[in-house]
């Protein structure tokens, strides 16, 4: 193993659009401050149903269901967190970025340069990548406090907007900067040559699927 | 007579230690690829994994906040008896996988798939899946877990026979280069094989070769252990490392399960057990003494027999190559 050169930073949230634009891709970036998670069940309840958000969120939303559950006294015991992917909420962003406000998105797996261009340019925000994907124990020490979970009731524990407030919360990858720039794109681009070369000579298989590519630059997100 | 009271205590112990302890042999298997590992960004996560199993065991938290689908592999002994029957022993491991969803905790992931009902406890409508195997002699069961995650990294294919070795390595590397981008398969992984069966046999197989056999183990066949050798030098020569960056670790090791197939087919399916390749084992003797262990010793002479009878006494029936 080489000696590392990559960048560390630490950011406190809320983080302005100026500390934003010095950001590039494949810096590492730890978070101290309010952190609260939002997925699916949310952003179909805020940006398609018109409910309106708890207050005191903060500006930083983890695409994450903690490993967490609350005691019979109401406690929030949350152990683990990891970020669950992206890709898949994609359609509500532009949307979700207005109605909350927010200027970072912590998943997994970044979404494409496209929808950063598309949704995230516009409204000045950035992506970070959680590392690995399980740095679930390292990010669970991070948590300072957990300050709230809200729609439990109707969401779950899983879909529900847990509220973090964090230290020394990491680490991260700056995975989308705000020029739409995307780290695995650069990273798929890289290793594309040697993937070609790679299936040289070898012939599909006798039985086709439908809507199947043999151009191996293509994402499956 | 195994008393239940043992079985449901042990299992909730099992839970607890699979979502909390990266097994050895994975962890050895991590620990080499983080040594030749010459990507900046892989070798950065990859050491910030390492860092993460530490803070697990000393913080007795959850590895990972995705703690995957929780699901039981019970082994038992033809000599077996347990309290109140095989009902009472999948009702145990329901109780334990929910009591332990609240108390280590773990993420509820598991939903109704169209109403999205959450019961916020790991169970509901066939779940957690139970399989069983059997033993030949024995008065024990083996009770294993696995947590593995659900969403990435697993592909079926029907080859056929023209399709021969080089259809299996292509669809290998599909199924690696699909899901190795952007990391969604969450490498680097033990790889699972599963060639033959029908096309669910071949999904199982493949699954359990991921999940229940150990880092380092070889198939009996010595040509399917060599086969097994080269997939993984095949995986980790796409240039692909840990969450899709350059780098050469994809593959922590590969291991192939196969069964007797339809003769005009081949069926494939390939599965990655992430970066928290989590499973845990515990043998209850009938005395309800347990021994903890980290192998599911799965697969064996036995369930890999070859021939319509079983000699309990002698030599392997193993079946190599042609």
């Amino acid at each position: 193993m080489t000696e590392s050169t990559l960048k560390t930073v630490t950011l406190d949230l809320p983080v302005t659009t100026e500390d934003l634009s010095k950001l590039e891709i494949g810096t590492i970036v730890y978070l101290n401050g309010r952190v609260f998670t939002a997925r699916e069940g949310v952003y179909k309840r805020v940006v398609e149903d018109g409910q309106k958000l708890p207050a005191d969120l903060g500006s930083v939303n983890f695409h994450c269901s903690p490993a967490a559950a609350i005691e019979a006294d109401g406690t929030l015991n949350v152990g683990a967190v990891t970020a669950t992917a992206s890709f898949r909420f994609a359609k509500w962003l532009d949307g979700w970025f207005k109605i909350s406000g927010c200027n970072v998105i912590i998943g997994k797996g970044g979404m494409t340069s496209e929808i950063y261009r598309q949704s995230f340019v516009p409204n000045n925000a950035v992506y970070l990548t959680t590392v690995g994907y399980g740095t679930g124990a390292l990010l669970g020490r991070g948590i300072e406090t957990v300050v709230a979970a809200h729609w439990v009731e109707d969401l779950g524990l899983a879909q529900a907007i847990w509220v973090f407030d964090c230290k020394n919360f990491g680490p991260f990858l700056v995975e989308g900067d705000l020029q739409g720039n995307s780290l695995f794109e650069r990273e798929n681009a890289k290793i594309a040559g040697n993937i070609e070369k790679l299936y040289e000579g070898t012939k599909s298989a006798t039985l086709r699927r439908y809507g199947e590519t043999d151009d191996k630059t293509d994402e499956v997100i | 007579m195994i008393p239940i009271s043992d079985i449901q205590t042990t299992a909730e112990t099992l839970m607890a230690k699979a979502a909390i302890e990266i097994p050895d042999d994975y962890l050895g298997g991590l620990e080499k690829l983080a040594d030749t590992e010459s990507g900046e960004l892989s070798a950065f996560v990859i050491r910030a994994m390492l860092d993460n199993y530490k803070a697990a065991e000393e913080d007795r938290r959850a590895m990972c906040g995705d703690t995957g689908t929780p699901r039981w592999y019970v082994k038992y002994g033809n000599d077996a008896r347990i309290e109140g029957g095989p009902a009472a022993l999948e009702g145990a491991l329901r109780r334990a996988t929910a009591n332990a969803t609240h108390n280590v905790p773990l993420r509820p992931n598991r939903v109704h798939p169209l109403w999205r009902t959450d019961h916020d406890n790991n169970v509901g409508i066939n779940a957690p899946e139970i399989e069983y195997t059997f033993n030949p002699d024995g008065d024990w069961v083996d009770l294993i877990t696995v947590h593995k995650g659900g969403l990435f990294g697993s592909d079926y294919r029907m080859l056929f026979p023209g399709d021969g070795i080089d259809g299996i390595k292509r669809f290998f590397l599909d199924t690696c280069v699909a899901f190795g981008k952007r990391g969604l398969a969450c490498q680097p992984a033990i790889v699972g094989v599963g060639l033959g069966g029908s096309k669910d046999a071949s999904m199982v197989l493949g699954k359990q070769a991921a999940c229940l056999r150990t880092v380092g183990s070889k198939h009996p066949d010595p040509k399917v252990a060599a086969l097994e050798e080269e997939l993984r030098l095949l995986g980790n020569s796409i240039g692909m490392g840990a969450m899709g960056f350059m780098g050469s670790s994809m593959v922590v090791d590969c291991n192939i399960e196969l069964g007797y197939c339809h003769t005009g087919g081949m069926p494939m399916s390939v599965h990655m057990f992430c970066l928290s390749s989590r499973r845990a084992v515990a043998r209850i003797y009938a005395d309800g003494r347990a021994e903890f262990r980290t192998d599911p010793e799965w697969f064996t002479d036995y369930s890999r027999r070859p021939t319509v009878e079983w000699a309990a006494e002698g030599a392997p029936q193993t079946e190599a190559a042609e």
